[in-house]
C-alpha cells in the first residue's frame, strides 16, 4: 500500500521515522507546517535527503555568503556561485566553467567506487553548464603513507580515479597526494573539473515553459546509494577500516555509460533541443526535480513510474532517492522530443519522457512553487520545491576558538634543533625531497592519461595544469589546487589565505592571469564549536583573500564530518584557481631549461617555519604560526611573472611552497634534467634561506644576456629580486655548502612511493 | 589530390580527434567514419583510434570488431587498404584476426601513461615508410591492456619474416612478448600499434613530433599509387 | 527458458599475472599452501529454448564467436539445472 497524500491526510497521527532519516525533530515539525499535514513517505525521503547537511549547506550557508557579499567586480564572471558550476569569460567567445567537490565518505568505505563516482559526479555538474568537460585535477589525502589502511585506500582510489577518467578521455593535469595522521579513517578525495563553452551556449538548471517536457536520459535507476546522502555523508567513522554495512549505500559508476552521456548530450545541446538541464548527484531525482522546478516557473509534473528501473520492485521513496550515476534531466519543448529521442537512440542512450512543467498561479508562487509526483496514478508527492531545495535549515552553529589554540601558537618551532653543517644541510634536503609529501608522485600520476584529446601543455608536475582551448589563436586555460591542513590548523584564516595565495601563485607562475577561484572546504564536525570556530575563520579569511587577490569565487563545495570519534581531520580548505592564457605556446614550465642560465630568486624569505614540512618531517613538530600573508606581494609576483612570460623572458618558472627554495631547486633540477650551481644570499642563515616556506616567492631563469630585462621587469612590478646563480652541471649544487649529484637526488625523490605501493 | 585517411569512431572512441589533428598535421584530409555505417565514404586509408570502446567490455576491441563499419575494413583490408590500429586499434585489429596474437592486461596491473622510446624496426610497411631501419623514437603510451601474447610459432613467424614494426626500447612498460610494441601483417598494409604517435605530433602537447611519421608514411604511400 | 553457464579462461601456456598477483595476496593472507592461481570469467546466460541440444549448440557459437577470445582462451559449457 503506498502512502499518497490523500493517505497522509487521513492519518495525521501515524509515526514516521525521520529521526532515522537524519531529520531533526523542529525539521519534521516544519515540514508539517509547510505542508499543512503529514509528510508521505516519499515527501519525507525527499525532504531529508535535500534538508540533510551535504544538500542544503545547513551548517555552512551563513558563512558561504561572505563569497557573495565580499566578492570583488569582476568583468569575467558569466555564472556565479548558485549554480551547478561557475562559469568565467575567457575571452574570443569562449568560457570556462569549473568546480571542486568532495567524495570523502565513500572513497573510505569502498576506495575505487567513491573516487570514481566522485569523478563522475562532478564531471556531470560541468556537462550540465553545456559545456565539454576537458581536464580533471585531483587533490587527495591519505593517512600516513606507511599505514595499513593507506595501502587499502590510496591504490584504490588511484585506480578509481584513473579508471573512470582515462575511459571518459579526459586528462588528469594537476592535483596533490599528501599524508598526514590526521586523514587516516577520513581520507580526502576531491576532484576538480574544467569544461569549455562558447559563451552564448551556456546552459542553466531551469524548468521553465509550461507545457515543455521532462526527459530523464541516461542510466537506468536502481538501488544505488539509496540515503547514501543523509545517511552516510553525516555519519563519523567509529572504527578505522570502515564499516561493512555501510557498502550498499556506494554508487557504483560506469564510465563508458557517461562517455556516451557526454558526447550524446553535447549533440542535445548542439542541436538546440535543450531548454534546461540537471545532472542527477546527491539526492537523484529529489534534487534534480525540486531545482529545476524551483529555478523555473515553479511548478514540476511528474509520473514517477515511467522512470526506467534497474529493478523491477523499487518503491516510489526508492526512485525519488536513488544516486544511481550516470542520469541527467532534461528540459524539452514538446516539439523537440522526437529528435531529442533519436539523437539519443544514436548513442544507445535511454531517455524516458517522465513529466512536464505546470503552470503556477500567484498563491502557489509565493509558497515556493508546486511539485506534483504521481506513482501509477496516485499522488505520492505534492510539495513547494522552493521548501525542499532552498529553504533548508540554516543553522547558526555555536563557534569557539579552542582552548589549546593560544598553547599550539605559543609552541613555536624556533627551538628546535636546526641543521646548520654541509653534512646536516644536505642530508636535511635529501631527507625532504625523499619524504611522502614531497616526493615524486610519478607513481601515482602515471596511472593517469595526460595526452587525451591532444591538447594538454602542462601536466604535474608542473605547477599548474594546463590545456589549449583554441588551436588557431593559441588561448589557454591555466588551473592549479592547493591546501594546507597544517597550516589551517594553526591559524585556519592565515592558511586559508596561504592555500588561496598558492594557488594564485601557482597559476600565474605558468605565465596566465588568474580569474576565478573554486573551493572544497573540507572539515570535522561542525557540531563540535572548535571544528565551527576553524571553519568561520577559513571561510572568512578566504572571503577576504579572493577579494584582496581580485579574483570572485564561482562555487564549490564542503564537506564536513571529517571525523573518527573525537578526532577531527586537520581543517583543509582546498582552492582552485583558474587562469587564461593569450598563447598557451608563452607558457613557462618549471624544469631548468638551459646550461648558463642566471637563476633568480623573486620574493622576500623569512625565518618561518611554523607548520613547516620540515618541523612535521624531521621532528614530528606542529606549532606556531603559519608564514606571513601578503596578498599585495601575491599580486605583484603574479603581475611579473605573467608579463614576463608574455614577453617571452622567462626559461622556467616556479613557485615555492612546501620544502621552501631547496625543494624548488629540486623539482626544477630533476624536471629539467640538468643541475645547478647558487650561492645562498649573504644575509640570511643557510637553513632559513634554503628551508623557509615565506610566501610570495619564486625562482625564475632566464639566458644569461636577458638578465637585465628581467631586473627591469622586477622594479617595476616592486619585486625583490636577487641573483642565486646558474644552470648547468650534473648536480644540485650549494656553492661553499654541498653538491647532491642528479642521479643521487632522482633516487632518493622517486623511490619513496613505489616502495610503499608498488606490487 | 589530398588523399582521405577515414578515422572510425565507436562508442567509446577516445582518441578520434586526435587521430584527425594528426592526419591533417601531416597533410592529409581525415574523413569521420560513424561505427553503425558500413559505408566507408571512398578512403584511402582508415584509423582505428585509441580508447576504450564499448568501455574495454568483455574484452577490449572484442565488441566493436563486429560493428557495421568493420566489416567493410576488414574486407578492404584484405584488399590492400592500409589500415593503422593504434592502441585500442590495435586490440581491434587482433580481434578481427587481421593481426595474429592478443593485447592482454598490462604485467603489472596498472594503467600506465608515460613518454616511451622505440625503435622501427620495419620501414617498409604502409605506416612506416618515412622512418629510416632502426630510428629510435619517442611517443606517449597509455594503456592497461597492452601486453602482446602470441603462441610461439606466431612469435617466430613476426620475427622471422621481420614483422616487428616498432619495439620498446629501454623499458618495457607492460611485459609484451619480445618488446613489441607494433606488427605488421604479411602484405604490409595492416599495421597495429600500441602507443599513440598521434600524441606526438608537437613539441608543445607532447614528448617531440616523431609520431608524424605514420601518418606521413601513408600519405607518402598513396602518393605514390 | 534453460539458464547456461560458460566458463571462459586463459590458455593453460598463457602467463596470467592477475593470477600471480592473487596467490600473492593470498599468501600475504596466509594462505601458503596456494600452488597456482588462475582467473576466468563466467557467463551465465538465460536461453529461450529448452535444455537440448539446440540451445546448447548455439551457446557454443556465441561462445566461439564472442565471449572467448580463441587466440588466447579456452572454454567450457554447460547448462544449469
Amino acid at each position: 500500500m503506498i502512502d499518497t497524500v490523500a493517505h497522509a491526510g487521513e492519518t495525521p497521527d501515524l509515526v514516521q521515522p525521520f529521526a532515522d532519516l537524519g531529520l531533526a525533530d523542529d525539521e519534521y515539525a516544519r515540514i508539517r507546517k509547510i505542508l499543512g499535514r503529514r509528510p508521505t513517505g516519499c515527501e519525507l525521503a525527499m525532504y531529508s535527503v535535500m534538508w540533510s547537511e551535504h544538500c542544503s549547506y545547513k551548517s555552512s550557508k551563513v558563512h558561504l555568503r561572505q563569497f557573495a557579499t565580499m566578492a570583488p567586480a569582476s568583468d569575467a564572471l558569466l555564472v556565479g556561485i548558485g549554480e551547478n558550476a561557475g562559469v568565467v569569460d575567457i575571452g574570443d567567445g569562449y568560457a570556462a566553467t569549473f568546480k571542486i567537490e568532495s567524495h570523502n565518505h565513500p572513497s573510505f568505505v569502498e576506495p575505487y567506487q567513491g573516487a570514481a563516482t566522485g569523478v563522475g559526479g562532478i564531471v556531470r555538474d560541468i556537462l550540465s553548464m553545456g559545456a565539454r568537460p576537458v581536464a580533471i585535477l585531483d587533490p587527495l589525502r591519505f593517512g600516513p603513507a606507511d599505514a595499513a589502511d593507506t595501502r587499502r585506500v590510496l591504490p584504490g582510489v588511484v585506480a578509481g580515479i584513473g579508471g573512470y577518467g582515462n575511459c571518459l578521455g579526459l586528462p588528469t593535469i594537476g592535483g596533490e597526494v599528501v599524508f598526514d595522521p590526521s586523514y587516516s579513517g577520513n581520507p580526502l578525495v576531491n576532484a576538480l573539473c574544467v569544461g569549455v563553452l562558447r559563451k552564448d551556449a551556456i546552459k542553466l538548471a531551469r524548468a521553465t515553459g509550461p507545457g515543455n517536457k521532462v526527459i530523464l536520459y541516461g542510466a537506468k535507476t536502481g538501488r544505488d546509494g539509496i540515503g547514501g546522502v543523509s545517511v552516510l555523508a553525516s555519519a563519523t567513522f567509529n572504527n578505522a577500516t570502515g564499516d561493512a554495512t555501510k557498502k550498499p549505500t556506494v554508487q557504483v559508476g560506469d564510465p563508458f555509460l557517461e562517455k556516451v552521456l557526454i558526447e550524446c548530450s553535447l549533440e542535445l545541446f548542439e542541436r538546440g533541443l535543450v531548454v534546461g538541464i540537471q545532472d542527477l548527484g546527491g539526492a537523484g531525482l529529489s534534487c534534480a526535480t525540486t531545482e529545476l522546478a524551483s529555478a523555473g516557473s515553479g511548478g514540476m509534473h511528474i509520473e514517477l513510474d515511467r522512470v526506467p528501473l534497474r529493478a523491477a520492485s523499487m518503491q516510489p521513496a526508492e526512485v525519488l532517492t536513488s544516486e544511481s550515476q550516470e542520469r541527467m534531466c532534461a528540459i524539452v519543448a514538446p516539439g523537440d522530443v522526437e529528435e531529442f529521442c533519436t539523437v539519443c537512440e544514436k548513442w544507445d542512450v535511454d531517455a524516458a519522457v517522465i513529466g512536464e512543467v505546470t503552470e503556477v498561479g500567484p498563491e502557489e508562487a509565493a509558497r515556493g512553487g508546486r511539485l506534483v509526483v504521481t506513482w501509477h496514478g496516485e499522488v505520492v508527492v505534492d510539495v513547494p520545491p522552493r521548501t525542499v531545495a532552498h529553504e533548508g535549515p540554516v543553522y547558526e552553529r555555536p563557534y569557539a576558538r579552542p582552548a589549546i589554540q593560544d598553547l599550539l601558537e605559543a609552541d613555536v618551532p624556533d627551538r628546535l634543533p636546526r641543521p646548520s653543517t654541509a653534512a646536516e644541510l644536505r642530508s636535511t634536503l635529501l631527507e625532504l625531497a625523499a619524504s611522502p609529501n614531497l616526493c615524486s608522485k610519478e607513481w601515482v600520476t602515471a596511472q593517469y592519461d595526460r595526452y587525451v584529446r591532444g591538447n594538454t601543455v602542462l601536466a604535474q608536475p608542473e605547477d599548474a595544469g594546463v590545456f589549449r582551448v583554441d588551436e588557431s589563436t593559441g588561448l589557454g586555460v591555466a588551473v592549479a589546487t592547493d591546501g594546507n591542513g597544517r597550516y589551517t590548523r594553526l591559524d585556519p584564516f592565515t592558511g586559508a589565505q596561504l592555500a588561496l595565495a598558492e594557488a594564485y601563485r601557482n597559476v600565474a607562475v605558468s605565465g596566465a592571469r588568474p580569474i576565478a577561484v573554486t573551493n572544497c572546504l573540507n572539515f570535522g564536525s561542525p557540531e563540535d564549536p572548535e571544528v565551527m570556530w576553524q571553519f568561520a575563520e577559513a571561510v572568512r579569511g578566504l572571503a577576504a583573500g579572493c577579494r584582496d587577490l581580485r579574483v570572485p569565487v564561482t562555487g564549490g563545495n564542503v564537506s564536513f564530518y571529517n571525523q573518527t570519534g573525537e578526532a577531527a581531520i586537520l581543517p583543509t580548505p582546498v582552492v582552485g584557481v583558474l587562469g587564461v592564457l593569450d598563447d598557451v605556446s608563452k607558457r613557462t614550465p618549471i624544469g631548468f631549461r638551459g646550461d648558463g642560465h642566471a637563476i633568480y630568486l623573486l620574493g622576500e624569505t623569512l625565518d618561518e617555519f611554523g607548520g613547516s614540512e620540515w618541523a612535521h618531517t624531521v621532528h614530528g613538530h606542529l606549532g606556531g604560526q603559519p608564514p606571513r600573508v601578503n596578498l599585495a606581494a601575491e599580486r605583484a609576483l603574479a603581475g611579473l611573472l605573467i608579463d614576463a612570460s608574455r614577453d617571452g623572458l622567462l626559461a622556467s618558472a616556479h613557485d615555492l611552497s612546501d620544502g621552501g627554495l631547496a625543494q624548488a631547486l629540486v623539482e626544477s633540477c630533476l624536471r629539467g634534467g640538468i643541475g645547478c650551481r647558487i650561492a645562498l644570499p649573504g644575509d640570511l642563515d643557510p637553513f632559513v634561506a634554503l628551508f623557509s616556506e615565506s610566501a610570495a616567492r619564486a625562482i625564475v631563469t632566464v639566458p644569461a644576456d636577458q638578465v637585465q630585462r628581467l631586473v627591469d621587469h622586477s622594479v617595476r612590478h616592486g619585486v625583490a629580486a636577487a641573483r642565486l646563480g646558474e644552470v648547468g652541471g650534473p648536480a644540485l649544487a650549494v656553492v661553499g655548502h654541498f653538491a647532491v649529484p642528479l642521479d643521487e637526488l632522482r633516487a632518493a625523490h622517486e623511490a619513496t612511493l613505489p616502495a610503499l605501493f608498488a606490487g | 589530390m589530398t588523399a582521405r585517411i577515414g578515422v572510425v569512431t565507436f562508442p567509446g572512441s577516445l582518441d578520434d580527434g586526435d587521430a584527425a589533428r594528426a592526419i591533417r598535421y601531416a597533410g592529409g584530409e581525415p574523413v569521420a567514419l560513424w561505427h553503425r555505417d558500413p559505408d566507408d565514404g571512398r578512403v584511402d586509408a582508415v584509423v582505428l583510434p585509441g580508447g576504450f570502446s564499448y568501455g574495454d567490455y568483455l574484452r577490449c576491441g572484442a565488441i566493436a570488431r563486429f560493428s557495421p563499419v568493420m566489416e567493410t575494413v576488414i574486407d578492404r583490408a584484405r584488399g590492400g587498404l592500409p589500415v593503422l590500429g593504434i592502441c585500442n586499434g590495435f586490440q581491434v585489429l587482433c580481434e578481427s584476426h587481421l593481426l595474429p596474437g592478443a593485447l592482454t592486461r598490462n604485467d603489472h596491473q596498472h594503467f600506465v601513461c608515460r613518454d616511451q622510446r622505440l625503435r622501427i624496426e620495419n620501414a617498409a610497411s604502409a605506416w612506416t615508410s618515412a622512418y629510416e631501419l632502426g630510428e629510435e623514437i619517442v611517443i606517449p603510451i597509455k594503456n592497461g591492456e597492452g601486453r602482446y601474447v602470441a603462441e610461439s610459432e606466431t612469435l617466430a613467424r613476426l620475427e622471422g619474416d621481420g614483422l616487428v614494426v616498432a619495439r620498446y626500447s629501454g623499458d618495457n612498460p607492460n611485459g609484451s612478448a619480445n618488446d613489441i610494441a607494433g606488427i605488421a601483417n604479411e602484405a604490409g598494409n595492416v599495421v597495429g600499434l600500441m602507443p599513440h604517435p598521434e600524441h606526438a605530433v608537437d613539441p608543445l602537447t607532447g614528448p617531440s613530433a616523431d609520431g608524424l611519421g605514420f601518418f606521413a608514411s601513408v600519405l607518402k604511400r598513396l602518393a605514390v599509387l | 527458458m534453460a539458464r547456461v553457464v560458460v566458463d571462459v579462461m586463459l590458455k593453460p601456456e598463457i602467463v596470467d599475472p592477475q593470477g600471480q598477483a592473487i596467490q600473492r595476496a593470498l599468501g600475504r593472507l596466509g594462505f601458503d599452501r596456494v600452488q597456482s592461481v588462475r582467473q576466468g570469467k563466467r557467463f551465465e546466460i538465460e536461453v529461450d529454448a529448452d535444455l537440448d541440444d539446440p540451445g546448447l549448440v548455439q551457446v557454443k557459437e556465441m561462445a566461439e564467436r564472442l565471449l572467448a577470445n580463441a587466440v588466447i582462451e579456452d572454454f567450457e559449457v554447460r547448462s544449469l539445472p
